[in-house]
């Protein structure tokens, strides 16, 4: 999807000169010089190095390798569209290849010369000698060889008919995932017994070559099939009452499987689930004031510090525990706390425009995480040595299956689930019609008679308490709460959740929570990358999928009215606004 | 609908709106109560000498001008795209790295010591190539990032402005690492300035004659020069600066260098006075920063300069005058929540900012 939104975008843009009809090779040169760009910024930013430790299939290719020939190949997939001919397409692809992987020639030419290391961390021994394949500066030329047959491979590959392309891409793409996730996938296998058959497909942290050729086969063969029988096409021919019906066994299955999953995982992953889970929980708070609302709140810590403190003093047994009281008593209160905050906090604010209300908020969250900290509060809220030993939710015995992470992760989801059903209830009342006109243009939605002060203050209440709740459960999660778990990351996940997942969509914060918690704790080695994987997903979302990964209906409609997002493709050829900025 | 419901509704609206009213007037009451008492006890009790209070003074100006220097780029921005960008205290951080490698360069090669006169030389070509750096950074941003946004809802530049301050700041970790640098010293410039009683740095006179120069150098070039009549023109009106021929893509990208070689230099000139940094550097100066732009009027290239200083002095003098009369113990952990509370206030209560431009509700 976002390759071809790519290649659409690159297409429409002008200043490809309409009447030449030969292969334009500057245009394709700057291809390259783009791909050796973002080579060498792989390289040099750690992740070509960093993810080199990890095997995609053993003994094959790791991905950090990945990672470098699709650096290599994809900037030749582009170059070969500029092109007119097939021989002249593998051509392009090969130039740019060679390009691309010319600048890592470069990079280990200079390296050898100059000791990049004083600058780059990443220019290391181990660079080098992984982009040279052991050979050091002799097998310079490597890189650049590699470039031209990758390059020249994907721009031949790209000739060939779609009903070929599409299944190997697929399979392609179905390795990387299935090595991407060996060990979570290998962990249920083993507990089940299939100890032979784990052991057959994965490695401890990857795919056997049997794995991958089975995983590859299985899908290019299910991919031919379906073409072939047209499952699709028969599920759309269906009436719409026995699609339906087609829908109840998938939910059921779905649902089967969310509540049995923290039993087929061990230990590690029920922590990792239980993230997502209170991360889904939160999203759905926040997809009220920003996905109904459209109120970015990059404060939403604030909040959830609010609740987990309140938990801490309730029931901590230690120090600074006022009440030893047990969670379920505390948790209304967090939430009380939570809100009364968002109240006072939310009303002064809460008349000044959308982007402002963004900083005006963020510093809100780090006004409370300094007081949190500071020395002011230290005599109640404990400082930086916070507060500990806060009992769990559910107190049982530790051999109980419940004992670990595993009750937080049912205690979140079934929050969630409330805190969705809430959600879905107001959005269709009058209040939930009032957000979405507020979102929408506040001047109209005042001169409807809508009180533009108390319809806000309201989505912040509730995006607050539920924050609060957040906070509480979370402080149940870790059994402690520290000031330097209120920080700014908390804001920025939540609300990314919601826009990378799609804003006033539940699906898409459930897909939000997954692809922005789930994977990078079970990535924890590369945690170092995460904020600049969140960050290239901000920027990506925004540039070609505004609505989000799983929109609403309503906000799909709006951002694609006739024409794919029209504006988008303006902004690069007409730099005039017509009519102001909104 | 039946009547007496409306009417109803109507009432707990009124009173709603009623309570809203005492709520902030409660708030601003409460903030003065604060600043007024907390002033006078702190005064009478009479812990700190009249030098301290200069100390605090200066300490505020040097930082004030960092803060002023920054915000000159969001409200260049602020004032022709109706954008906050989000990603400028990164293009700060930027500055500060790029200018830590070449003073590195220029110890190395014994230019740094070498006297006052190499001295001066040596941090004029760090924010030189801070600048250069910045800018390049600035313009790949804007290119990728804002402007296939230009038309977008007013809400998706700022994510993606967002996700571009993430991914500076974690490709600068990538590239160097989470360590914490430290410039090398330049001798002369950590000497005291003879003058008597005062207890001033090389180093301060430096900061805040360097900024001053360079706002001035900014405030002729923007109300004198073609460019920035240019500047202004678009500011003013995108659609009708075209129609008078400007090229207004390109003022658009020139007004982003310009503010991109402030942030820059002001790195270095940050980095000169506090030494050590690490990639997160401009996160906190960059929210700053912001205050100070919304502090002085955004859009309004005076008013960031004035919004810079006095946020800086606030932020020096104010967790000391305001809080320690009060008894409230190490006020200074508490100087971010003074800054942040100012932004808040400004915003509720002068949206236009001290000096007043460009109302924030205008052209939403």
């Amino acid at each position: 999807m976002t390759a071809d939104a790519v290649a659409a975008r690159v297409d429409a843009t002008p200043d490809i000169e309409p009447y030449e009809a030969s292969t334009s090779w500057r245009e394709i040169a700057k291809i390259g010089l783009i791909g050796g760009a973002i080579a060498l910024y792989l390289c040099l930013v750690g992740i070509v190095p960093v993810f080199h430790s990890r095997q995609l299939i053993a003994g094959v290719i790791t991905l950090g390798q990945v990672a470098l020939f699709g650096s290599m190949a994809i900037p030749g997939a582009f170059a070969a569209r500029r092109a007119r001919t097939t021989r002249e397409a593998v051509l392009a692809g090969g130039a740019a290849g060679l390009i691309t992987g010319g600048a890592l020639t470069l990079l280990v030419l200079v390296g050898s010369v100059v000791d990049l290391r004083a600058m780059f961390l990443n220019a290391s021994p181990e660079l080098y000698s992984m982009l040279t394949m052991g050979f050091g500066v002799a097998g310079a030329w490597i890189p650049a060889v590699e470039g031209l047959v990758l390059g020249a491979g994907a721009a031949a590959f790209g000739q060939l008919p779609a009903r070929v392309r599409s299944p190997v891409i697929r399979g392609l793409l179905a390795v990387l995932v299935v090595g991407l996730f060996a060990g979570i996938l290998r962990a249920p296998l083993m507990s089940a017994g299939l100890v032979d058959l784990a052991r057959l497909l994965f490695t401890g942290d990857g795919l056997t070559v049997v794995g991958a050729v089975l995983v590859f086969t299985i899908v290019v063969v299910g991919r031919v099939a379906r073409q072939r029988v047209g499952v699709g096409k028969r599920v759309a021919a269906l009436p719409a009452e026995r699609r339906a019906q087609l829908r109840i066994p998938a939910i059921a299955a779905l649902v089967g499987i969310i509540v049995v999953l923290p039993l087929l995982l061990g230990p590690f992953f029920a922590q990792v689930i239980a993230l997502v889970a209170l991360y889904i929980l939160m999203g759905f708070g926040l997809n009220i004031t920003l996905g109904l609302a459209g109120l970015l709140d990059l404060g939403f810590v604030a909040f959830f510090a609010v609740g987990a403190y309140t938990v801490g003093l309730f029931t901590s047994l230690a120090e600074y525990g006022l009440l030893d009281v047990p969670f379920w008593v505390a948790l209304p209160f967090a939430m009380l706390f939570a809100a009364i905050f968002g109240a006072v906090l939310g009303l002064p604010i809460l008349s000044i425009r959308g982007d402002y209300l963004a900083i005006a908020t963020l510093g809100f969250g780090e006004i409370i995480a300094i007081l949190a900290g500071s020395n002011l509060l230290l005599p109640a809220l404990g400082g930086p040595r916070g507060i500990v030993n806060i009992p769990k939710p559910i107190d049982v015995p530790s051999t109980n299956f419940l004992a670990g992470p595993v009750q937080i992760y049912y205690i979140a989801l079934i929050f969630a689930a409330v805190v969705a059903f809430v959600a879905l209830r107001l959005r269709g009342g009058r209040i939930g019609r009032a957000w979405v006109a507020i979102r929408e243009d506040e001047d109209v939605a005042e001169a409807v008679g809508v009180n533009l002060i108390q319809t806000k203050l309201l989505a912040y209440i509730l995006g607050a308490a539920f924050a609060g709740l957040g906070g509480a459960i979370f402080a149940g999660l870790v059994g402690s709460i520290f000031p330097s778990s209120i920080n700014l990351f908390v804001s920025i996940n939540v609300a990314a959740i919601v826009i990378v997942g799609g804003m006033g969509s539940i699906p898409g914060v459930v897909l939000g929570a997954l692809f922005l918690i789930g994977i990078p704790e079970l990535f924890r080695e590369f945690s170092e990358y995460r904020f600049l994987f969140y960050g290239a997903a901000l920027i990506g979302m925004m540039l070609y999928r505004p609505e989000g990964m799983w929109p609403s209906s309503i906000a799909r409609r709006e951002l694609h009215v006739g024409d794919e997002a029209p504006a988008m493709i303006a902004g690069d050829s007409t730099p005039i606004t017509r009519g102001g900025m909104s | 609908m039946n009547v007496p419901q409306a009417a109803n509704t109507r009432l707990v609206e009124r009173f709603t709106e009623l309570a809203i009213q005492t709520f902030l007037w409660a708030f601003r009451i409460v903030v003065i109560l604060i600043v007024v008492v907390g002033s006078i006890l702190t005064l009478i009790g009479g812990r700190y000498s009249a030098a301290t209070w200069i100390d605090l003074a200066i300490t505020g100006a040097v930082l004030g001008s960092v803060y002023a220097l920054i915000a000159l780029g969001y409200t260049m921005v602020y004032g022709i795209l109706r954008m906050i960008n989000f990603a400028h205290g990164e293009i700060f951080m930027a500055g500060t790295f790029a200018g830590y490698f070449t003073a590195v360069g220029l110890a190395g090669a014994g230019i740094l010591d070498a006297g006052p006169l190499a001295g001066l030389l040596s941090v004029a070509v760090m924010c030189a190539v801070a600048a250069v750096v910045a800018t390049a950074i600035a313009l790949l941003v804007e290119r990728i990032a804002y402007r296939p946004l230009r038309n977008a809802p007013r809400l998706v530049p700022l994510i993606s402005a967002i996700g571009a301050s993430f991914v500076l700041q974690y490709s600068f970790r990538g590239f160097f690492g989470p360590g914490i640098y430290a410039y090398p010293t330049i001798d002369f410039l950590e000497g005291d300035v003879p003058i008597g009683f005062l207890d001033i740095q090389w180093v301060e006179v430096l900061v805040i004659a360097a900024a001053i120069a360079m706002m001035s150098g900014l405030y002729f070039f923007v109300m004198r020069s073609k460019m920035g009549t240019a500047i202004r023109a678009v500011s003013e009106d995108k659609s009708t600066a075209a129609l008078m021929g400007i090229d207004v893509n390109r003022t658009i990208v020139t007004t982003f260098g310009i503010g991109a070689a402030l942030a820059g230099a002001a790195g270095v000139l940050y980095a000169q006075v506090y030494q050590q940094f690490t990639y997160t550097v401009g996160f906190i100066p960059g929210i700053k920063a912001f205050t100070a732009a919304v502090l002085g009027g955004i859009g309004n290239i005076p008013g960031a300069m004035l919004g810079g200083l006095f946020l800086g002095e606030i932020e020096s003098i104010g967790p000391v005058l305001f809080l320690d009369g009060l008894g409230v113990p190490a006020p200074n952990q508490l100087k971010d929540v003074i800054a942040f509370t100012l932004l808040v206030l400004v915003l509720v209560f002068r949206p236009q900012g001290l000096l007043g431009e460009r109302v924030t509700r205008d052209r939403a």
